[in-house]
């Protein structure tokens, strides 16, 4: 059990500055060793409007912003007026006492106005620096993390800015000291330093440790983080990074790069991937590579554009016309995403398909302590059966027994057992051939440029669909968590993997109702033998996903002629939190629904 | 900083005793495995014949070029040639073209396709590689006709021009590539025609060879759905810069020639400028290292180090 677990929110409009606090307290966590999610609800604008930014720590791993709030930040009047009222006693509230008025409160909350005029003088972001002083101060951690914190964080606006800011936030937490009541448990110390992560940071860093030499992407929220970490980064690891004129141009230009021998990458929103569709299907026709991440945002269209949803799996399975093998994963987690994408670069490279990544703006925005060991950028790294130049590195040493020009040996489409094809990259001698999306013959020639041939196309189709037969050997089944014999299963897929497993200790603590828990990450292959065998030995089986109509559930009942006893299911843009899947298993236990509908209460 | 080509890092091998000796370079190096399946008389054949012997003429080894095309008529024609080759989607051959060369910017890469194809529907890339600068040669075979789907108005169509889907006539105005390309910021701009085929080796040379991006627009007649704008018609009307003293480094003139058309067609090198870098000499990713996609992959330790320190 965790002997501290405590959250913070910070919400104001957007330009107030919410992100740096909030930067500067998960920093100060994590290098205390203590674990953190950080979780941010805002709207697309960029002025104005209403940012919640939620920082939840604990001693022990925390994988979502929990359930409720110990520390409020309001930097506005709306702030106060959404958020106070679901503060629960014990908690406190710590405000500007010149500006802002708390309303109605639950017993016990402990108001803590300041004088931020008397504190922070005319600094227009000088509040957010004493509000966090004041926090760190009742949570019992030292000023001087803090000090150190924001000369970082400073650094680059020079020694005034720091010192003006460490003098504000050392008024701050004298004044907490005196005139609030600390919490009664104090912040403990980890084990060690930990670092902190979002999902696209983990993303490009997984890119990176694959040996990503091309990123191609265009801007689209939430999976942007991903192209400025490349950018950032391009010239330090050699990584080509162009941003595209559209989302067509990102995938045929990867498309490029990954067939001249590079592995490539990019990364998308749902409304970025439907234009990327059809070049998706040229990497399965051509058999180059590529690995593409899809950040599921609500949708449909537009959509909205900062709020997550789990309702882009259909789109993905059928992305593109015809009917092609391609290997799609749900990431469970911020180190998940890291250490999916040499792994998903490892199997395309292999299996010459394309790998396709169904993360959310949940975890790939969201922000995680991550312990430096898990992110380990020496990874294995298997190219399979590419052929280079002689001479040439690109770890693919294979020796070229060829040499003319017009080597008819060498047949780019082979028709082996395995379905896989020795690919040579353009520039090396003697393996000379067309990659076409028209169907072609073993050496590439269009079928149509001769006679169309019924044998020949069924030959193609057959030996690229061969491929996938060992696939589902090469990646991990999902594994039942909990016990056996439980009351409910509980079924998700991809993001939603923390939250729910938080929600069977707290049925299986404060409700004493028996639950296990399957989380399914591999969505193509889909091991479907398996999850059979366990879903069939369940008593009950719900399923969890941030989707109106239960894309999960009826892809499940295609692949294993499964149907689940109940639903819940989430599509108002905001991410599950333990109590509301906790609430909706007690609602259908006790046989008062079958699909539930978590209602979100935090109006962000 | 220079790189090294292809032939400077890999070494001879010796062949086995069943596989083709490297022979000499000829023309029928380039020939492909497959005859053109072309209309006969189509324009095709001629920008086809035109881009080998251009290759040919500049010693280019056929597995150190990639011909990348998009989806029609003209993005056949990698299939008739012995280089590497892709065919991709419609309007997306400069798309995957770009990537390519940015991966591997030892290779000589040409992309080959039809005015639909890169005008149409691959317009948006159309415009951008112009602008980046990208150093590849654009080769379009524009019968002003979308052929493949049997005669229906292209972009470049004329106007009242009648066709399958313009059976009144069409009422809409044409694209110019060449004041497009010129206000685009393409840095090597040309026409051809496929009737006039020893100049357009020469116009294709000159662009294979030109550091930056290259448009050569080619009037490539369709001779079975485009009936007003034939050989015949075309024949008396283009007439060759290079033979009228046309100063391709004068930006107004090269407008004005661009924008000729009816009686006197200007063909010939309209536009060429050499003073502005391309998007591989201004990413000094590919300064050194030689070609990407022949990079070692992976993360040095002390880089990686660095990387996870930025997270604590």
């Amino acid at each position: 059990m965790a002997t501290v677990d405590f959250a913070i929110g910070i919400g104001g409009e957007a330009g107030q500055g919410i992100a740096t606090p909030g930067d500067i307290l998960a920093r100060i966590f994590a290098r205390r060793g203590l674990h953190l999610n950080a979780y941010n609800a805002y709207q697309s604008i960029i002025r104005g409007g209403h940012t919640f930014l939620t920082i939840r720590a604990s001693d022990q791993p925390v994988t979502n912003m929990g359930d409720k709030l110990d520390v409020l930040i309001p930097l506005n009047q709306d702030t106060m007026n959404r958020h106070l009222k679901l503060l629960r006693g014990g908690a406190c509230v710590i405000y500007d006492g010149d500006k802002l008025k708390p309303g109605e409160h639950a017993a016990g909350v402990q108001l803590c106005p300041m004088p931020m005029k008397q504190l922070c003088g005319t600094s227009k972001l000088g509040g957010n620096t004493v509000a966090i002083a004041a926090t760190l101060q009742m949570i019992g951690i030292e000023f001087e993390p803090l000090e150190q914190v924001l000369t970082r964080q400073f650094k680059k606006k020079g020694d005034a800015v720091i010192a003006e800011n460490v003098n504000m936030a050392r008024a701050g937490y004298e004044y907490a000291t005196t005139n609030f009541k600390a919490f009664p448990v104090k912040a403990p110390r980890g084990a060690k330093p930990l670092g902190i992560v979002t999902g696209n940071q983990a993303t490009a860093l997984g890119g990176a440790a694959a040996g990503v030499k091309f990123y191609a992407a265009y801007p689209m929220s939430p999976s942007t983080g991903v192209l400025m970490w490349m950018a950032a980064h391009a010239r330090q690891l050699g990584i080509m990074v162009r941003q595209v004129e559209d989302e067509i141009g990102v995938m045929n230009m990867v498309i490029g790069a990954a067939h001249a021998g590079c592995r490539a990458m990019c990364a998308t929103s749902g409304g970025g991937f439907a234009l990327m569709s059809e070049a998706i299907g040229m990497s399965g026709m051509i058999e180059t590579p590529i690995v593409c991440v899809d950040v599921q945002r609500a949708g449909p269209a537009t959509g909205v554009p900062t709020k997550t949803e789990q309702g882009d799996l259909w789109q993905i399975l059928g992305a593109g016309q015809g009917d092609y093998p391609r290997i799609i994963v749900a990431p469970t987690s911020q180190v998940d995403l890291f250490k999916i994408i040499p792994e998903l670069f490892n199997l395309v490279d292999k299996y010459q398909c394309p790998g396709l990544v169904l993360a959310d703006l949940l975890i790939s925005e969201g922000t995680s302590s991550v312990d430096p060991a898990e992110l380990d950028l020496n990874v294995k790294i298997d190219r399979g059966e590419i052929i280079f130049p002689n001479g040439t590195s690109g770890n693919g040493e294979t020796p070229n027994p060829f040499g003319g020009y017009n080597d008819n040996a060498y047949l780019r489409y082979k028709n082996t057992e395995s379905g896989i094809s020795p690919r040579a990259v353009p520039g090396t001698p003697g393996h000379i051939h067309i990659a076409a999306t028209d169907e072609h013959d073993e050496d590439g020639t269009l079928i149509s440029d001769e006679f169309t041939n019924p044998a020949k196309r069924r030959m193609m189709v057959e030996k690229r669909a061969r491929k996938m037969q060992t696939v589902l050997s090469q990646i991990a089944p999902p594994k039942l968590y909990g016990p056996e014999n439980a009351q409910v299963t509980l079924v998700g897929w991809g993001s939603t993997e923390g939250v729910i497993r938080e929600s069977i200790a707290k049925l299986a603590g404060d409700e004493g109702i028996v639950a296990n828990h399957l989380q399914i990450k591999w969505i193509v292959p889909f091991h479907a033998d398996e999850i059979a065998r366990i879903l069939g030995r369940s008593k009950r089986v719900i399923i969890v996903e941030n989707n109106y109509s239960g894309q999960f559930a009826r892809y499940l009942r295609s692949e294993t002629g499964f149907k689940a006893h109940g639903h819940i299911r989430k599509y108002d843009g905001e991410p599950f939190m333990p109590h509301h899947i906790v609430d909706a298993v007690k609602e259908q236990i006790t046989g008062r629904a079958e699909v539930s509908v978590p209602e979100h209460e935090i109006l962000v | 900083m220079t790189t090294a080509t292809i032939s400077e890092v890999v070494p001879p091998v010796p062949a086995p005793a069943t596989a083709p000796q490297p022979g000499e370079l000829t023309k029928d190096t380039y020939k492909g495995k497959i005859h053109p399946d072309w209309c006969p008389g189509c324009g095709d054949f001629s920008v086809l014949s035109a881009l080998q012997t251009a290759l040919f003429e500049l010693g280019l080894k056929p597995h150190q070029v990639a011909v990348i095309s998009g989806i029609g008529c003209s993005s056949n024609l990698p299939g008739f040639i012995n280089t590497y080759g892709m065919h991709t989607l419609h309007g997306r051959g400069i798309a995957v073209g770009t990537g390519l060369k940015l991966a591997n910017h030892d290779l000589k890469v040409i992309c080959t396709g039809g005015d639909g194809d890169g005008y149409g529907i691959g317009g948006n890339h159309f415009l951008h590689i112009m602008r980046r600068n990208v150093d590849l040669t654009y080769i379009v075979m524009d019968n002003q006709i979308y052929g493949l789907t049997t005669g229906q108005v292209s972009p470049t169509s004329v106007k009242g021009m009648k066709t399958k889907t313009t059976p009144h006539g069409s009422v809409e105005n044409p694209i110019n590539p060449i004041p497009l390309a010129m206000v685009g910021g393409a840095t090597y701009i040309a026409r051809a025609f496929s009737g006039k085929q020893k100049h357009m080796v020469e116009i294709i040379k000159g662009a294979i060879q030109h550091k930056g991006f290259s448009l050569v627009d080619v009037f490539s007649p369709c001779v079975t759905y485009n009936k007003d704008n034939t050989y015949q018609w075309f024949n008396p009307r283009v007439k060759i810069l290079e033979e009228q003293g046309h100063d391709p480094t004068d930006f107004h003139k090269a407008m004005d020639k661009g924008y000729m058309w009816g009686d006197e067609i200007p063909i010939g090198l309209f536009w060429k400028r050499t003073d502005l870098p391309t998007l591989e000499d201004l990413e000094p990713v590919l300064h050194e290292g030689g070609p990407l996609a022949y990079r070692k992959l992976g993360i040095p330790e002390d880089q990686a180090k660095a990387l996870i320190a930025e997270l604590m």
